[in-house]
């Protein structure tokens, strides 16, 4: 997985560097995508599977390379919560708050983390470690309540469990898995 | 591919699989993944294949095997004796299933219930979870391996595609509308009856398209079908395709489902691969082929409109119908969207017949269907149910009533469009009817339990929560009434609510259900409603107490 960029200092982006080079990466995923009709959605979730989050020039990039405006991109950027504006933190923890989950006491799991790592959902800590987010349903419902961090599932846990689950992150480490296919020109 | 062909691959692939002894099957779906059940796969080959066993014992992945809450679940199948289902298997364990159950069995001893370290970890198959349930469309989950092509062939895979391509579009409409199939997704429209309003629609470009954007939280249902079967609802597309003289497919799946997408894009690598999608399905002549498109988490995307917009890469709003899509849909051709579960019993109802699909059920109500059944569910899972069954018996008797012992107040179906069933009405058949008549709807298939414990106000509340956060905001009466009825819901929550706001409540519900674009906020004020309506004394509990009405 490519380092996410900090948007503080997006700056850095424009700059060439020698590696992961997220210039690209864009390329190759507007070649991969400008001629099937429709298909920003889809180029917009190569993007974000790649750098995390849909940086503001990347996003610009992209609309140039695929003939759309950058007001459409954020058009629908804003508009599906899937999208990320803002680089997360290094371990994204998503609290499912499906109904199942909810049922079973995820809005004081999900208060618990927010202690924990002192800050509210939605929100990353300041060293850029965390990001905590609530998300809708992961579709584990069995399991209820549960955690995924960076896709690795915490199931079955207890309301009182947040700092338990943090460090479970310290010792496991979970890595989002390198995505999918190659890019190729 | 030939036709012919697909026979002989079945004789083969099932002649290779009669000479394991042994099979084993270990749940690769989502949630038993979760669980680690990609290390029990890896634990069982690494032990099988030490002891030099691997002439004698097969070690595959799997379909969901429904009691996910008991996961991972491996279930082993042998020529000598009954299926043996073991739970809650780590991957340190694997050694000692090997050792302790599949060496003796292929030693010739009989098992019926592992002892030792396994006694806690094997269920018996005539539980009543189990054996209770009816399997159709989760038949092949258990049984073979879903990234296996030729184990879906094994089990009759695309024969009824075989058939579909010597039967007229009309046939196939009729025979799918005989067979009573009503949509899978929630709304119950006559499966065939839209399958045959798009065939009478001339074009030249037609689009089939497959909903598995699943956002109802607290139902799995799409995803594990997909997962588990995914050649299935493929073959179900392909004879859609065929009834409607289609001429291209579209998968829509939610994003956050990312092992069913890739399953999706396996199968249908494979299946390119065998000939039986592409340019000449089964050596037919007649070409078909896929697409894959992902949701971006918005809920309103299962509603028709808002999927076709978001296949067209545009925010998902809705849009107002007439003209249906069946008229002008996808890039404004005719398209026609099934649900997940729909197309999966395409092909079991074209292989059986309409007849033996209509057979099980009630009047209006056809066949099985899924629910999630989750919550305070003792048994938590997917589980397939005969039409007709009572609640009662899908709730206490498969789902073992509640892990906590305590009563059960109601449940809820439909997710966040439905309503709450109180338990006093738990005796009512499963059917699209009566599920409505009691002020909820079947719904994708979600089923949540909730016990006395648990504040029906609170949950209408966090359903309200989220169909709010949903809205597209598009249309007033779902942005601007969704928001006010959250503000006088919570106001009753915090308890500082007046009996005032309860009839409020009610008006503004009335407004969104008559006057909002589409089905996200006329159904919004539901779970609300029943609630009210079945346990109205929860509301006033929680009145400002000056402000409680005097009786």
């Amino acid at each position: 997985m490519s380092t996410p960029i900090d948007v503080a200092t997006s700056v850095k982006i424009v700059a060439p560097k020698p590696a992961a080079e997220p210039k690209d990466e864009i390329t190759l995923i507007a070649n991969k995508w400008k001629m099937k009709r429709g298909s920003l959605i889809m180029a917009l979730h190569d993007l974000q599977s790649r750098v995390g989050y849909v940086p503001r020039e990347s996003a610009m990039k992209l609309g140039r390379q695929m003939g759309v405006p950058l007001a459409r991109i954020y058009e629908v950027v804003t508009f599906y919560n899937y999208f990320k504006l803002e680089a997360p933190g290094k371990y994204v923890i998503s609290v499912c708050l499906g109904t199942a989950c909810h049922i079973k006491g995820s809005a004081e799991l999900l208060a618990g983390m927010e202690k924990e790592l002192q800050v509210h959902e939605g929100q990353s800590t300041p060293d850029k470690e965390y990001h905590l987010q609530a998300v809708r349903c992961l579709g584990c419902c069995g399991l209820a309540p549960l955690v995924s961090v960076n896709g690795k599932v915490y199931a079955k846990l207890k309301t009182d469990d947040s700092r338990h689950v943090i460090e479970r992150i310290q010792i496991d480490k979970p890595m989002a898995e390198a995505d999918q296919e190659e890019l190729v020109d | 591919m030939k036709p012919e062909e697909l026979e002989i691959k079945a004789a083969a692939e099932l002649a290779k699989q009669q000479a394991f002894d042994v099979r084993l099957f270990t749940c690769s779906s989502r949630g038993c993944q979760s669980s680690e059940a990609l290390g029990v796969i890896a634990g069982l080959k690494a032990e099988i294949k030490a002891r030099q066993l691997e002439g004698k014992v097969q070690v595959n992945g799997s379909g969901c095997m429904g009691l996910c809450s008991k996961g991972p679940l491996v279930r082993m199948t042998t020529k000598t004796q009954k299926d043996i289902l073991f739970s809650e298997i780590k991957p340190e364990m694997a050694a000692t299933v090997v050792e302790q159950v599949v060496v003796p069995v292929l030693e010739g001893k009989k098992i019926e219930k592992p002892g030792g370290d396994l006694a806690r970890h094997s269920l018996d198959l005539n539980d009543p979870f189990f054996a209770m349930q009816v399997f159709s469309v989760l038949e092949n989950n258990g049984k073979m391996d879903p990234e296996k092509l030729d184990d879906y062939i094994a089990r009759d895979g695309y024969k009824a595609l075989r058939k579909a391509l010597k039967m007229s579009a009309e046939e196939i409409c009729q025979e799918m509308l005989a067979s009573g199939l009503r949509g899978r997704g929630g709304a119950g429209f006559p499966t065939g009856l839209k399958w045959d309003l798009t065939r009478k629609v001339s074009s030249e470009i037609k689009y089939v398209i497959c909903n598995g954007d699943e956002g109802d939280p607290g139902a799995f249902m799409d995803g594990s079908v997909l997962e588990g079967d995914p050649h299935a609802v493929i073959e179900g597309m392909l004879i859609a395709a065929r009834a409607m003289n289609a001429t291209h497919g579209v998968f829509y799946i939610r994003a956050e489902y990312p092992l069913a997408v890739e399953r999706v894009e396996k199968a249908l690598r494979q299946a390119r691969a065998a000939g039986l999608v592409g340019k000449n399905v089964l050596d037919s002549g007649w070409g078909f082929d896929f697409e894959i498109r992902l949701g971006a988490g918005a809920f309103v995307c299962g509603e028709e409109t808002a999927l076709i917009a978001s296949i067209e890469g545009k925010r998902g709003t809705p849009r107002p119908r007439p003209p249906f899509p069946a008229v002008k849909g996808l890039w404004d051709q005719p398209s026609c969207i099934n649900n997940v579960e729909t197309l999966a019993n395409v092909p079991i109802i074209l292989l059986k017949g309409a007849k033996w699909f209509s057979s099980r059920g009630t009047e209006k109500s056809k066949g099985t269907k899924l629910f999630a059944l989750t919550g305070k569910s003792k048994n938590n899972g997917l589980v397939e149910v005969p039409m007709g069954m009572t609640l009662r018996d899908v709730i206490e008797k498969i789902g073992g009533g509640t892990d906590s012992g305590l009563k059960i107040k109601a449940i809820q179906t439909g997710g966040p469009s439905g309503g709450m069933i109180p338990e006093y009405q738990f005796d009512t058949p499963v059917s699209y009817e009566n599920l409505q008549q009691l002020g909820s709807m079947m719904g994708s298939g979600g089923m949540i339990v909730i016990d006395e414990n648990d504040s029906v106000v609170e949950l209408a509340q966090f359903y309200l929560d989220f169909c709010v956060d949903e809205s597209c905001g598009k249309c007033a009466p779902c942005r601007i009434g969704g928001t006010q009825m959250l503000h006088l819901l919570s106001k009753i929550v915090d308890g500082t609510g007046t009996a005032e706001d309860i009839r409020t409540i009610r008006k503004v519900a009335k407004a969104m259900q008559k006057a909002s674009l589409c089905a996200l906020g006329q159904t919004a004020p539901n779970p609300t409603l029943s609630a009210i309506r079945h346990f109205e004394h929860e509301f006033t509990e929680r009145l400002l107490p000056a402000a409680t009405p005097q009786a």
